[in-house]
């Protein structure tokens, strides 16, 4: 029984008047139906352009390499007209900044039944409006919402619409790009309940991109770590972020505060400079530059994914491999 | 500043702002040279100016004047009339360069008048709050209602047909719609914190605007500048062809008009009307060329659509 | 056209471009708005009222003479001109107050009265310039999308290649062009079309050979003007439609699975044509004064020749209306662009 979602080797690389950019490096993993995917990074790691990858969403300077597969299909193959019909019906994606994710002059209604109809060739637009409201209703909103446009909304009210626009046709697989960004903490909170509740009762697989480590240490299954387009760390999420083993990733965590741990206080966190231009990456291991615990061979020698306990890999050379 | 870091030289502050400005001017002629259109366009005005410039050397004034016209009369196009003649038998490529220099005139100076009084205008209704912005906008925004082609017609009716009456009624005209878009950039540039700063630190309302609103604007005033030149040359043509333009030279307009006068078209007189027409297409679009690539020089924003 | 054609074109401002009036504050409901801006309006008609009068009353020589040079004036006429134009200014201005539309004063070159003047010429502009418009903006929309859409595509390079050239055309230059070509008839073509009028005067107009001939009549001026306000507007579509593509909504309505097609028609071009409506709209007002030099070169006896043969007088009073007329058309465009922009955009709805 094939996965829900397989990545292998997936490669993303950008055609631009200075040459080529590779976004994305050679990412590969599985997910199963029913568990959640975080992927980490920071901005200009590649995660977006990962989650837009998986639809083929990218623009046409984009060449992509490796296998994406959906249930079994490969998405990277794929005729137009089954891809289209993949769209949105296997999987969808909660895009980010909901504010300009929406059609500015539809109603919010329409916006959802949309996918309804065009995918359904029996559906009729009172059967739609019907399923609308029951959308509303799943993902905590009123169903009379659905006659407002999306200016009328609070930023928590278009999020909880793209939510429920990306179950509309029942996919398989949810991708949630930054879903949280832009929003107050509490609004933050009711949001990943909401996912994490859907996930239990619908019984999808989800993939949410953030680079919120906090955001995903709570809501996700396992967690994945990105940097300059590649993974360099990928396991369960409680031990990834509990034991980091790359030294990305321990600064990642670290950056976050435990509220009321007093070992939190005063300590430094944060990294100096910024991640590389994936056009111009440094020889070696990407990280190395920033990397507090850099030793000569970092520089040298490209770094692969290794294993470092049962379902846990990282991608460093200090990190001991345990096959 | 005088204690200069080994191994660097001491510059004064006016020769670091000179570096300055003339590294920014190679980098914007590099971003301008990239734009094969404007490229094209300069190319286009370049020619008609040379033109415009030389033709007295050429042909002598003498050649337009009506009685001394030798040619047969609508004459198609020969060896010794490479355009042909007009109706009165003088040589269309003796009257086409010749209009070049009214045309262009015309154009360039209106344009200066335009920009002169529009920048003023949209700076100070820019830059002062309250009854004078408020009261300057205003003014600006019933000048754009009148419609351009009654006022034009009655102000010439008013000052009579002479090249320069021309120029000050398309100037007059056409301040209206440059004062819009430096109020709109003046009030961009008045959001930025530097003109706070300034202000802070004592600067008037005349060193504010002449020193940080001035510069800012400054760039796409001229963008916008190319393109007013544009129109001004087809209000030029306009008021020609309708009978009020400057009643002694000659101007592609003029030729227009006196192939409407004269029926050119019911005698078939392709050569004579053809020619005016091209080089108004051409000079107008060339300067709205040039006037684009300029906005993406200007513009970051432009760039990467 | 190789890449000489710039990637990204707005036309230039045309000389009557205004300005973007003040939009529709949220929460504004519609009703409150439309009447602001009637009100704004009508404030602006005073103004135009005013400087109307002093255009007309400083013109140089003495009006009366002017006027009644050569024919034969009636005495309630000369009374009428010497109210009006004689004596101290305020004194005028008064006069001219209580009636700015001189409906009491005959045209100088009709001696009739100025607005039955105008009445009787009304119809062939509205008739011309309102084909002309429906023409151009459905054409000129349409090419636009397609262009806008296509970014970089052949339909594009030509298409914006022809329109900024079509940009920056005389446009009576283009109509003698057409009429050398398709009336006198040049080389193999050969003359078809009638070189002037609105219709063969020996056929009633309502008959059915009247009404073709009309038709015959009018299809070379609406084709110069078609060709002339498609530029403008197809270049600003093409604008628009640009800024749209860019636009994340975009990309949701890709990801649920639409074709390109629906994902244009049904998403980009609603969004798109807001500016686009805007400029049709303010132009309505323009295209009534613009269609002058068209309607002259083709003899078409409207509004526009009225005042080319106004300005050949110069037949004061009948200018003056004329120039009224012009200025209250444009006004109350730019009134109706507001109202009919902010009842559309939702955005601008509380």
């Amino acid at each position: 029984m094939s996965e829900l979602l397989e990545l292998q080797d997936l490669s993303v690389t950008y055609r631009t008047s200075e040459g080529p950019v590779p976004a994305v490096r050679d990412v590969s993993f599985t997910l199963p139906a029913g568990r959640s995917l975080g992927v980490a990074g920071e901005s200009g790691c590649g995660k977006s352009t990962l989650a837009a990858a998986v639809l083929r969403l990218l623009p046409a300077s984009a060449t992509l390499g490796g296998r994406i597969l959906l249930n079994g299909e490969d998405v990277l193959t794929m005729k137009f007209g089954r891809l289209r019909a993949v769209r949105w019906g296997a999987a969808s994606i909660v895009f980010q900044g909901a504010l300009h994710s929406l059609n500015p002059v539809q109603r919010v209604g329409d916006q959802i039944a949309e996918p309804i109809l065009v995918h359904d060739r029996k559906a009729t637009t009172g059967s739609a409006r019907k399923r609308v409201a029951e959308l509303l209703t799943q993902v905590g909103l009123p169903p009379r919402l659905a006659s407002s446009y999306p200016h009328q909304m609070s930023g928590g009210q278009k999020q909880r619409v793209m939510i429920a626009m990306a179950l509309a046709c029942k996919p398989q697989l949810v991708i949630a790009d930054e879903p949280t960004t832009a929003l107050d903490v509490m609004v933050q909170a009711q949001v990943l309940d909401l996912l994490t509740s859907l996930v239990r009762e619908l019984g999808l697989g989800l993939v949410i991109i953030s680079h919120d480590l906090s955001v995903l240490g709570t809501t996700c299954d396992e967690l994945m770590v990105m940097y300059a387009g590649r993974v360099v760390e990928h396991g369960p999420a409680r031990e990834v972020l509990g034991q980091p083993t790359h030294p990305y990733t321990r600064a990642l965590a670290a950056a976050f505060p435990t509220i009321g741990d007093p070992s939190s206080r005063f300590a430094p966190s944060g990294l100096p400079g910024d991640p590389p231009f994936p056009g111009d990456l440094p020889p070696g291991c990407p990280f190395h530059p920033r990397c507090p615990s850099a030793i000569e061979a970092c520089s040298q020698r490209p770094v692969e994914l290794e294993q470092v306990s049962p379902g846990r890999t990282a991608a460093c050379l200090l990190v001991e491999a345990r096959p | 500043m005088t204690e200069a870091t080994a191994g660097t030289r001491y510059r004064s502050p006016r020769a670091i702002a000179w570096a300055r400005r003339r590294a920014s001017w190679s980098s914007s002629w590099g971003i301008f040279r990239k734009q094969r259109s404007g490229i094209a366009g300069v190319i286009i005005l370049a020619f008609f100016i040379v033109v415009a410039l030389v033709s007295p050397l050429i042909w002598p004034a003498s050649d337009l004047d009506v009685s001394q016209a030798t040619g047969p009369i609508l004459a198609p196009p020969s060896w010794a009339y490479p355009l042909g003649t007009d109706y009165l038998g003088r040589s269309v490529l003796t009257l086409i360069c010749w209009g070049a220099r009214v045309s262009l005139i015309v154009g360039l100076a209106a344009t200066a008048i335009s920009m002169v009084i529009g920048t003023l205008v949209g700076i100070a209704s820019g830059h002062y709050k309250g009854l004078i912005g408020a009261g300057l906008e205003r003014l600006t925004d019933w000048f754009l209602v009148i419609p351009f082609l009654p006022l034009a017609v009655v102000l010439a009716t008013i000052l009579g047909p002479t090249l320069q009456n021309v120029i000050v009624v398309i100037g007059i005209t056409s301040w209206p719609g440059t004062a819009r878009i430096v109020r709109a950039q003046t009030l961009s540039v008045g959001a930025r914190p530097y003109l706070e700063r300034a202000k802070a630190l004592g600067a008037g309302d005349w060193h504010q605007m002449r020193r940080h609103v001035l510069p800012n604007v400054m760039p796409l005033v001229l963008a916008n500048t190319t393109l007013t030149v544009a129109v001004a040359i087809l209000s030029e043509t306009t008021l020609a062809f309708l009978g009020l333009g400057p009643s002694d030279k000659v101007s592609w307009g003029s030729i227009l008009e006196d192939v409407f006068q004269n029926a050119g078209i019911s005698q078939g007189a392709w050569w004579w009307l053809l020619p005016p027409g091209l080089c108004v297409v051409l000079v107008v679009l060339a300067f709205t060329l040039v006037g684009r690539a300029l906005e993406v020089v200007v513009d970051p924003r432009m760039r990467e659509r | 056209m190789s890449s000489i054609i710039p990637a990204d074109v707005e036309p230039p401002p045309s000389p009557e471009a205004p300005v973007r009036r003040r939009q529709r504050g949220k929460g504004e409901s519609l009703g409150r708005y439309s009447v602001r801006r009637i009100l704004t309006g009508l404030g602006t008609t005073v103004f135009v009222v005013v400087v109307n009068f002093f255009l007309f009353h400083m013109l140089p020589g003495d009006p009366l003479t002017n006027y009644t040079r050569g024919r034969n004036v009636d005495q309630n006429q000369i009374r009428e001109l010497r109210k009006a134009y004689t004596g101290p200014l305020w004194v005028q201005f008064k006069h001219y107050i209580r009636n700015p539309f001189s409906s009491h004063i005959d045209s100088a070159q009709f001696s009739q009265p100025v607005w039955k003047v105008i009445g009787d010429h009304v119809w062939p502009t509205l008739l011309l310039v309102g084909t002309a418009t429906v023409l151009s903006t459905i054409f000129g929309l349409l090419i636009g999308i397609k262009a806008g859409w296509r970014r970089g595509s052949r339909f594009d390079k030509w298409s914006t290649g022809s329109t900024l050239v079509l940009y920056a055309m005389p446009e009576f230059w283009l109509g003698m062009m057409l009429l050398i070509l398709f009336s006198t008839g040049l080389g193999p073509l050969p003359g078809l079309f009638p070189s002037g009028g609105v219709h063969n005067p020996e056929l009633s107009q309502s008959s059915p050979a009247g009404v073709l001939s009309i038709l015959f009549h009018l299809a070379l001026p609406c084709a110069t003007l078609t060709l002339i306000y498609l530029a403008e507007y197809s270049l600003v579509m093409r604008a628009s439609v640009l800024e749209e593509k860019s636009q994340d909504y975009l990309q949701t309505a890709r990801a649920k699975g639409l074709r390109d097609k629906l994902v244009r028609r049904r998403h980009a071009v609603p969004n798109a044509l807001l500016p686009s409506i805007t400029l049709i709209f303010l132009n309505l007002g323009f295209i009534i004064s613009g269609a002058v030099t068209i309607e002259t070169v083709f003899s078409w006896p409207g509004l526009g020749e009225l005042t080319y043969e106004a300005i050949r007088g110069p037949d004061v009073p009948l200018l003056q209306a004329l120039f009224l007329l012009f200025s209250v058309a444009v006004i109350a465009s730019n009134v109706a662009a507001d109202i009919v922009v902010a009842s559309v955009d939702p955005r601008t709805r509380s």
